[in-house]
């Protein structure tokens, strides 16, 4: 079994568009959406009988008005500004550490357990397909991360499947260290621009940091023919092999608003060329 | 005044509104709070004047003062510490998890025999810098952090009062986001006319409305995919700021890292008004 994780580092390269192309062109898969904050996944994918579970991961300190003296020691102590000068406690800023509860001479400081989120298993014409949503503001997405993307590699091993397909996360930061974390492969989506190239060239520096073999794929190679260029010689330069180039399609935003992956809504080049890819990326 | 650029969908445009704002404003401050992937000094090439590393505060355990009580391990919500010890010999080890730590000084402040000392740990840089008459700033984690917030908040710290800023937020809803919108007076939410464009627009609304922070929309690449994103702005009284229609010319600045109002000129006009607009209604 073999965990496949669809980055970019910048937004917007087309991750999401590429993992639906991929669940529909995979054999014994389960899929994934590790992008916990703004998951995208579920609109191409189209998921029914979602068995929902939440996610508790962290608490929320909270003061009893009656019981506090007013000494101050908590607002001091905190290193997260989450208490007001009128003993509020702030739940955005609020980080769940407990150290107020510790050390509030008059135990007026109370931890309550904090719904962070929820998260589903759900079917999906492609297969099996786990996916999250993190509450607004909320924080721990990289351990949300973490707990899907655990129960989609059990739910494929049990069930003999080949693959886990996981939808990544933009950025550098926390969930999607978590979304790589042990992958066999990564594989980079960017675009011929300054900042796709500069996103990827530090996505690249990620993947080398965790040792995570990784491919990259360029999408809307010809709008910058230079560019793309400039990409396949970053990737040279750090061993990093090239798996496709996805020529722009209008058909693209259209296989959106349909809500289908590209590759069921086009027959076009850029649609061969995603089936290629996912032959090279079966293999790698 | 200060201005954020969000949009929940990362790729929609955020870099290329703020910085065609603050070109069109011009005398502004710009705050690039992407830390994990900065771009807008790609647009704007301000001259760095000053560069300094950014820290979090982690425990370091002083192995003399230490008798492996475990109360560390104990009090770490974030299970960042972890305590062995040999029952028999009285001997042991603290294991410290650089990454999982928060930071918040539970475990230094309530160590009994006083063993925790806290050490810096540098998780990125702050450069600030001059592009034309703006004034710069930026952060950047470094390769393989995972804690971007207290980066981003060493970023606002260099915000001037006496100054218009723009700041550029990272994509999505959670704490990177919330720590770079935090404290903003209005935000502009920039979108694209797609289904994941509408689905992240709505819960980066619901971010703003609990941040009780007001906002518009600007619609970018407009004329691709569909009108659900206007039907939506309509229905929930959110005001459409701006239209930039999808257009290679812009397409190509943008790859190139040119801004959009250098081959656009007329855009400056509008981004101009746009600021009045919400000057009026922050």
């Amino acid at each position: 079994m073999k965990q496949i994780t669809v980055i970019s580092g910048k937004g917007g390269t087309g991750k999401t568009i590429l993992t639906a192309c991929f669940a529909a062109l995979a054999e014994r898969k389960v899929l994934v959406d590790c992008d916990v904050d703004a998951a995208d996944l579920h609109l191409l994918l189209s998921p029914v009988n979602s068995k929902r579970h939440e996610f508790k991961s962290s608490q929320v300190a909270d003061i009893e008005n009656g019981r506090c003296t007013r000494c101050g020691l908590c607002i001091d102590l905190c290193r997260f500004d989450a208490i007001g000068p009128d003993f509020a406690v702030d739940p955005i800023s609020c980080e769940g550490c407990g150290l107020c509860s510790r050390v509030c001479p008059v135990d007026a400081v109370t931890m309550l357990e904090r719904l962070s989120g929820e998260w589903f298993i759900s079917d999906t014409k492609y297969g099996p397909f786990v996916h999250a949503r993190l509450g607004i503001a909320e924080a721990n997405s990289g351990k949300l991360v973490s707990l899907i993307r655990q129960t989609a590699k059990e739910m494929a091993e049990n069930n003999k499947m080949d693959y886990v397909i996981i939808d990544g996360p933009p950025g550098i930061g926390c969930p999607v260290i978590a979304s790589l974390a042990n992958v066999d492969m990564a594989l980079v989506i960017t675009e011929p621009t300054v900042a796709g190239i500069h996103d990827l060239s530090r996505i690249i520096d990620l993947t080398l940091h965790f040792r995570i073999p990784a491919g990259v794929v360029i999408n809307k190679f010809d709008l910058n023919p230079a560019k793309s260029e400039e990409v396949e010689n970053l990737c040279g330069s750090s061993g990093v092999e090239i798996l496709g180039k996805i020529p722009f399609s209008e058909d693209v935003p259209r296989s959106l608003v349909k809500g289908i992956p590209f590759v069921e809504f086009s027959g076009g080049h850029a649609a061969d060329e995603i089936r290629s890819i996912w032959k090279k990326a079966a293999r790698f | 005044m200060i201005v954020s650029v969000a949009s929940g969908k990362g790729g929609t445009g955020k870099t290329t509104v703020a910085v065609g704002l603050a070109l069109s404003l011009g005398d502004v401050q710009f705050l690039d709070c992407d830390v994990e992937e900065p771009n807008a000094h790609l647009f704007l090439h301000p001259r760095i004047t000053k560069s300094s590393p950014a820290f979090i505060s982690i425990p370091s355990i002083v192995e003399a003062m230490c008798d492996y009580c475990g109360k560390c391990q104990r009090v770490c919500a974030f299970n960042s510490i972890a305590v062995l010890k040999n029952p028999e010999t009285r001997e042991g080890s603290v294991l410290v998890f650089d990454h999982l730590c928060h930071g918040c000084g539970a475990c230094y402040i309530l160590c009994p025999r006083g063993a925790i000392r806290e050490r810096q740990k540098e998780i990125g840089i702050v450069e600030k810098g001059v592009a034309g008459d703006l004034s710069f700033v930026h952060g950047r984690l470094n390769i393989g952090e995972v804690m971007s917030p207290p980066l981003i908040r060493q970023v606002k710290k260099a915000i001037d009062p006496g100054k218009t800023v723009i700041i550029d937020a990272p994509p999505g809803t959670t704490c990177p986001v919330i720590e770079a919108v935090k404290g903003s007076d209005f935000c502009i939410l920039v979108t694209e006319p797609t289904p994941f464009g509408l689905n992240d627009l709505k819960l980066a609304v619901d971010v703003l409305k609990t941040l009780k922070i007001p906002s518009g929309i600007v619609l970018n690449r407009d004329g691709i995919g569909d009108n659900s994103v206007v039907d939506y702005a309509r229905q929930h009284n959110i005001p459409v700021l701006m239209r930039i229609p999808f257009d290679r010319e812009i397409a190509a600045a943008y790859s190139n890292g040119v801004p959009m109002v250098d081959v656009r000129k007329d855009y400056s006009d509008l981004f101009r008004n746009l600021f009045e607009t919400i000057r009026e209604a922050a």
